[in-house]
């Protein structure tokens, strides 16, 4: 059966290497973000490997009427309509401190968008039975930390969303994976310190795929980061309030 | 835009740079970056020596913009963003009945470094070289965009096309394919017995892949014995092979000693059966023999290695068994040994194919590679041939002298292109190529 993805974000890294994964195998494209220009090339160069269609449409995490055309183009496509959500942002902790207003731009983009978006897409999967939504979260939801614990509460509540839906899918046929990746080679990690075990986003984007392919529901990419979480998850919180990592 | 500050170096790892480098994602980042900030670009550095290099300067990694942009299937034309691997190019076309006309011997050179350091390949005698094939440059000079042909700016083509990355950035190309029957190879592998040989056999073979593996350990009555290789492609079915293996850490410096790679050579020339064979393989195989195993450049240990490659015209053959003597007694040559030979065809003013034999030898960075490679360079010299800058990471301007006879309209060219020398790399600053000394 055609198999249909709806990428948010898709100028992200990590989207990118996906879409091109998911292009070798035959899949349908919709490529959603704001930069048109560099949407168009990844739709260009989807095609070229393989996809059936690669479409580049808008998609404003802070602009709910760019929602309703994407769901609309999707789903006048036969077969299974899949989501993955890579959207997200993270200005500086710094930058909050000073303006605490951007928080709201944090959680539009991280948690209430794609919430929103994936509320309305619900239904349709529902109706057909079938379908996988992947949401890209972090390592920084599974614990506030100091440096930055507002893209991390954003990531959390998305979370916890993404695991209400899935309880809510499952019952109709439908599968939701929650992906939690460590550090990764992208723009946003390129040239800050103290990163380690990096991670390619084509790596990640492999890892996703066989989440999906074996309908795992949370995943840690790369696997390690599940163990190093652990440990961070259970520091006594009488410890971990004066730790800095 | 992040800057990294990375200590980085060239496949031979033999020279290596420091500083600052971005790596944009999209080309209205590098666009914008650009217009602030000029420096140098390179992709995946599997040039040898230093050519890609900018120490204590800046440069931009090219390699996350590696998309095709668009491709027409009723002509063939592909436009690609400049850190696309050649390879990857090849693998999404073949399957389609098209293959880039020219690949080098790694698919994971960029499509950026092919044009800029003008690459041929193992059918240069047929297709000539890759730039002949490139139809539009997207060049970011600075403030400034430029698309050119090499009709709309045949100077700036011309120094471009096999010019270092001096006249700008190169973005984005457009390359008119070659239809293909299909992905698989037929190829013909054979023993030849000594240089002369060697010569005959090039002469005559009529594939348009050709390509021998010499014995560089070689010397008296087996001089430049070794393995002729030819090809034509061909459809058939492609079971793909198993995954790359990878060199996992440094070799100890024994591992390619001059014993070692003796026997080696001699197990490696023995593979192949007196009266030679003929299979079918993926394309991928012959084009890129080494991809198969990453980071092989490790096995050279810590201290790297160099490649030394020249071109000598076609009545240089005494020249060439010299070269060939001096490397075999040397205690120095590895089993990577190729000699090949040559057509006419080059794209630019510093294109460095000529019509002759040219000769590719690597050498472990041991005491007295160095010197030895200068000797060959000035050998080259002597013949009237050149060296080739991608490989290159020991020569000095004195030497190279006269190897380039447009250098100094390429030099001029380039300092109207790029009046602040901000796209030099350290291979440009050590051979003085932008100085107008060159020309003798």
């Amino acid at each position: 059966m055609q198999q249909s993805w709806i990428i948010l974000g898709a100028t992200s890294s990590m989207a990118r290497a996906m879409a091109r994964r998911l292009a070798k195998e035959g899949a349908t494209l919709f490529l959603c973000g704001r930069d048109m220009d560099d949407l168009a090339a990844t739709a260009a160069d989807c095609l070229a490997r393989g996809a059936v269609c690669a479409e580049a449409l808008l998609f404003d995490a802070r602009d709910t009427d760019t929602f309703a055309p994407i769901i609309e183009r999707a789903t006048a496509e036969e077969g299974v309509i899949n989501c993955a959500v890579f959207v997200g942002s993270m200005p500086e902790q710094d930058a909050i401190d000073a303006t605490p207003e951007l928080i709201a731009g944090v959680v539009t983009d991280s948690h209430i968008g794609p919430a929103t978006f994936l509320q309305k897409l619900a239904p349709y999967i529902e109706a057909r039975g079938q379908g996988t939504v992947v949401g890209v979260g972090s390592v920084a939801g599974d614990r506030g930390r100091i440096g930055n614990y507002v893209y991390g509460s954003a990531k959390a509540g998305f979370a916890t969303y993404l695991s209400g839906l899935r309880n809510r899918l499952t019952r109709a046929g439908g599968h939701v994976v929650t992906v939690k990746p460590g550090f990764v080679d992208t723009a946003m990690t390129w040239g800050i310190e103290g990163m380690f075990l990096v991670a390619s986003p084509d790596a990640v984007a492999g890892d996703i795929l066989t989440a999906v392919a074996r309908k795992k529901n949370v995943i840690y990419t790369p696997f390690f980061w599940r163990y190093i979480m652990l440990i961070i998850r259970h520091i006594p919180e009488f410890i971990f309030k004066k730790m800095s990592i | 835009m992040a800057w990294n500050k990375l200590t980085y170096t060239g496949w031979g790892r033999a020279r290596v740079a420091s500083g600052l480098v971005a790596r944009p994602e999209r080309l209205s980042t590098l666009t914008r970056d650009l217009t602030e900030t000029h420096a140098p670009a390179f992709g995946m550095r599997r040039s040898y020596g230093d050519v890609a290099l900018n120490h204590n300067g800046r440069a931009y990694d090219m390699t996350r913009l590696d998309r095709v942009i668009a491709f027409d299937p009723a002509t063939g034309v592909v436009e690609v963003e400049a850190g696309m691997p050649i390879g990857d190019l090849g693998r999404a076309f073949a399957n389609k009945g098209w293959i880039p006309p020219v690949m080098p011997g790694t698919g994971f050179a960029t499509v950026g470094g092919c044009i800029a350091n003008d690459v041929h390949g193992k059918n240069h005698h047929v297709m000539g070289s890759f730039g002949q094939h490139v139809t539009a440059i997207t060049l970011i000079q600075g403030a400034k965009t430029r698309k050119i042909t090499p009709k709309s700016a045949p100077d700036l083509w011309k120094a471009t096309v096999g010019g270092l990355g001096q006249t700008g950035v190169i973005a984005s190309a457009k390359i008119q394919l070659m239809p293909c029957k299909g992905d698989m190879m037929v190829l013909t592998e054979r023993r030849i017995d000594g240089l002369d040989d060697f010569l005959v056999a090039f002469d005559e073979s009529r594939t348009d892949y050709t390509v021998g593996w010499i014995d560089a350990t070689a010397t008296g009555a087996r001089l430049g014995r070794g393995i002729l290789e030819e090809g034509e492609i061909t459809s058939g079915i492609n079971k793909s092979r198993d995954a790359a293996k990878s060199v996992p850490f440094n070799a100890p410096s024994w591992a390619l000693s001059a014993p070692v790679v003796r026997v080696f050579n001699e197990l490696y020339f023995r593979r192949v059966p007196a009266k030679g064979r003929t299979s079918v393989k993926p394309i991928t195989e012959p084009f890129f023999p080494l991809d198969a195993i990453h980071n092989w450049n490790r096995l050279y240990g810590k201290r790297g290695f160099h490649q030394f490659q020249c071109v000598v015209p076609m009545d240089q053959v005494e020249m060439l068994r010299a070269m060939l003597t001096r490397i075999g007694t040397s205690g120095l040559a590895s089993p990577l040994a190729v000699l090949k030979k040559m057509g006419a065809g080059r794209g630019g003013y510093m294109s460095f194919p000529m019509e002759g034999y040219t000769l590719a030898v690597d050498f472990p960075n041991r005491d007295g590679a160095e010197d030895l490679i200068s000797e060959l360079t000035d050998m080259a010299h002597d013949a009237g041939g050149r060296i080739y800058f991608a490989k290159d990471g020991v020569a000095s301007a004195a030497q190279i002298a006269g190897m380039y006879p447009d250098q100094e309209t390429w030099a001029k060219a380039v300092a109207k292109a790029d009046p602040e020398r901000a796209f030099e790399t350290d291979l440009v600053r050590r051979l003085g190529l932008r100085d107008g000394t060159g020309a003798a």
